[in-house]
């Protein structure tokens, strides 16, 4: 990857970050690990991959993407925002009752977002249904979904992957956060979806396997994914929950939790050093 | 004495499927392997390019319907009833029902006239589980001539719909002039002494308890309620003033049904007796749908003593 580019987006990871640990603190909840987990896919997806458009977001061309993993809604409502979707102070609102910025992702509140997600499973299944619209269409858009690795413990999951592969959706690009921790534990702990790699391939996927916070890694993902043809893509990404914020990282009581006003500042003060660091 | 036509709702249900793809509306129309049961299959020999079979799958096929209504399609997705609206109700509510998308749910196979295949197969919760769904459209029809028009109008209404039908062929209520409106209950049959308010395949059992009734010097007014939510008001409010006391009627658990839905208004409108006939908050059995049509109590007979306890209540 060219080396300004992935400054930009490195950049602009931190700025997520930031941006989604003032919504959650403010809210005092949220899921602050499996949103700092994603901050990279989401930078490399809106700012070099999606043809997606903030003035004209439901341009029926347009790439669509389904947080699968809904509550991970933070991660997405601070990426739409730096995209120009709706202000980056709006997410001071998040989760209040007042605000459209709802606990998980609905497609008629927010601008930007394609599907009202949050029911773990569910997102991959319109995300599919969403690929099929494109082909039945014979349009070129392409369709994102992420996915976590506790998620994939539902059997709908499995359900849509039969059927993406099944019916050649190779316009879908599944993304599963692969970072090792759910809420009552570690992934294998609390009952193991390993190997997920071998799954994907099983159930007719094209699969790869990436670290999930490397830019170099998710372009070259997402490239393969683009030219191949008649399967869809899983991308096996290997993330680090929490990431970006020391005592967050891989820590399985983040999960669900707001940090209170001292660990909070400590977060802030993490992510700008890193943003300075990145900026100077 | 002119012939009687009968016909099962499910198969008006893939009749006016196979019309509205031979119009410009952009429809699909998913199943989930059971296509020669739901009567799709009918529908994709006609329009294979706007038919998608997604196997023995169905919340995927909700949430496969949400994404492709969210593309633009107006989206038929069927399966038996308990599995549409059994198995496949958490998809139903969360993908389909909260983004409010235009996904049509033929459910095939309601109640216990699916006959031999028993309880399993007999889905009377449907209609209680879809009514708590937020601006779920419910339409349980009567016959054929009403079941091609659900279905059309389902297609033009602006959201989720569930439509209810049925397995076993049952004679034909109305005759080609009959309009169909969502939301609007039609009075069958005026009369003073008690409402029956029937919907789906009690709506002919309701027309043969008010003939029996009437020998008995009982005069029953008959309402074909075909939209079970939203529900009319109006024509149960003016039910119940008129004839003082309701009996409501349908292929269904009598709890969260239509008589639940008849008593909600009725208790915050005009207070009077409603009395249910349904089933009985039971299972169901293996047995020829008919038969079990009339030992679960849901005939013209069963309706009629249901009706004159209803009257000896309000005179009492």
């Amino acid at each position: 990857m060219d080396a300004s580019l992935k400054k930009q987006l490195e950049i602009f990871a931190v700025k997520e970050r930031l941006l989604l640990m003032e919504g959650i603190f403010n809210a005092k909840a949220g899921h602050p690990g499996g949103s700092l987990s994603i901050a990279e896919l989401l930078a490399y997806l809106y700012n070099v991959e999606m043809k997606v458009d903030p003035e004209n977001p439901k341009d029926p061309n347009r790439d669509r993407f389904v947080l699968s993993k809904g509550h991970a809604a933070p991660a997405l409502y601070a990426t739409l925002a730096l995209k120009g979707f709706f202000p980056t102070d709006d997410i001071k609102t998040l989760r209040k009752s007042d605000s459209y910025l709802q606990g998980h992702p609905s497609m008629n509140k927010v601008p930007g977002v394609d599907m009202s997600t949050g029911s773990l499973g569910q997102g991959i299944s319109a995300a599919a249904g969403m690929a099929l619209a494109a082909k039945l269409d014979g349009k070129d858009y392409r369709v994102y979904t992420i996915l976590g690795d506790g998620e994939i413990e539902e059997g709908e999951v499995w359900e849509a992957a039969m059927f993406a592969s099944a019916k050649g959706l190779d316009n879908l690009l599944v993304i599963v956060d692969n970072n090792n921790l759910q809420i009552d534990g570690t992934v294998e702990e609390v009952n193991s979806p390993y190997p997920i790699f071998e799954k994907f391939e099983a159930f007719g996927f094209n699969t790869i396997a990436i670290d999930g916070n490397n830019f170099d890694e998710i372009e070259d993902a997402v490239k393969r994914a683009k030219e191949f043809k008649g399967k869809p893509t899983a991308v096996i990404a290997k993330c680090v929950k929490g990431k970006g914020v020391s005592y967050m990282e891989n820590a399985v009581n983040w999960h669900g939790a707001a940090p209170n006003e001292e660990l909070y500042n400590v977060a802030v003060g993490e992510l700008t050093a890193a943003l300075k660091e990145l900026e100077a | 004495m002119s012939e009687i036509i009968k016909t099962a709702t499910r198969d008006a249900y893939g009749k006016a499927l196979i019309e509205l793809g031979d119009t410009d509306k952009k429809i699909i129309v998913l199943d989930a392997d059971l296509a020669a049961a739901t009567k799709t299959g009918m529908f994709k020999k006609a329009h294979p390019e706007k038919f998608v079979d997604c196997g023995i799958a169905e919340g995927n096929m909700m949430g496969v319907a949400a994404g492709l209504a969210a593309s633009g399609y107006t989206v038929f997705a069927s399966s038996f009833a308990m599995f549409a609206a059994g198995r496949a109700f958490e998809q139903v509510r969360n993908s389909i029902g909260y983004p409010h998308l235009n996904v049509k749910i033929g459910a095939t196979h309601a109640g216990i006239s699916v006959g031999e295949d028993g309880a399993s197969h007999q889905c009377c919760e449907d209609i209680g589980l879809m009514r708590t769904i937020p601006g779920m459209v419910i339409l349980n029809p009567a016959d054929d001539i009403e079941a091609r028009l659900c279905v059309l109008a389902a297609a033009e209404h602006d959201g989720p719909v569930y439509m209810r039908f049925g397995r076993l062929a049952v004679p034909r209520v109305f005759d080609e002039s009959y309009k169909f409106e969502i939301g609007k209950g039609a009075v069958l049959k005026e009369g003073t002494d008690v409402t029956i308010i029937a919907t789906g395949l009690m709506v002919n059992e309701a027309l043969m308890a008010a003939e029996k009734l009437a020998d008995e010097g009982v005069s029953a007014r008959v309402v074909n309620m075909a939209t079970i939510k939203p529900i009319d008001r109006d024509i149960i409010i003016d039910s119940a003033k008129k004839t003082g006391v309701i009996v409501t009627a349908e292929e269904h658990n009598i709890i969260g049904g239509l008589g639940s839905a008849v008593a909600e208004v009725v208790c915050e409108t005009v207070p009077v007796p409603v009395l249910r006939v349904g089933v009985n908050d039971t299972f169901g059995k293996s047995g020829p749908a008919v038969e079990l049509l009339h030992e679960f109590g849901l005939d013209a007979d069963n309706i009629a003593v249901k009706a004159k306890e209803a009257v000896d209540l309000k005179n009492k």
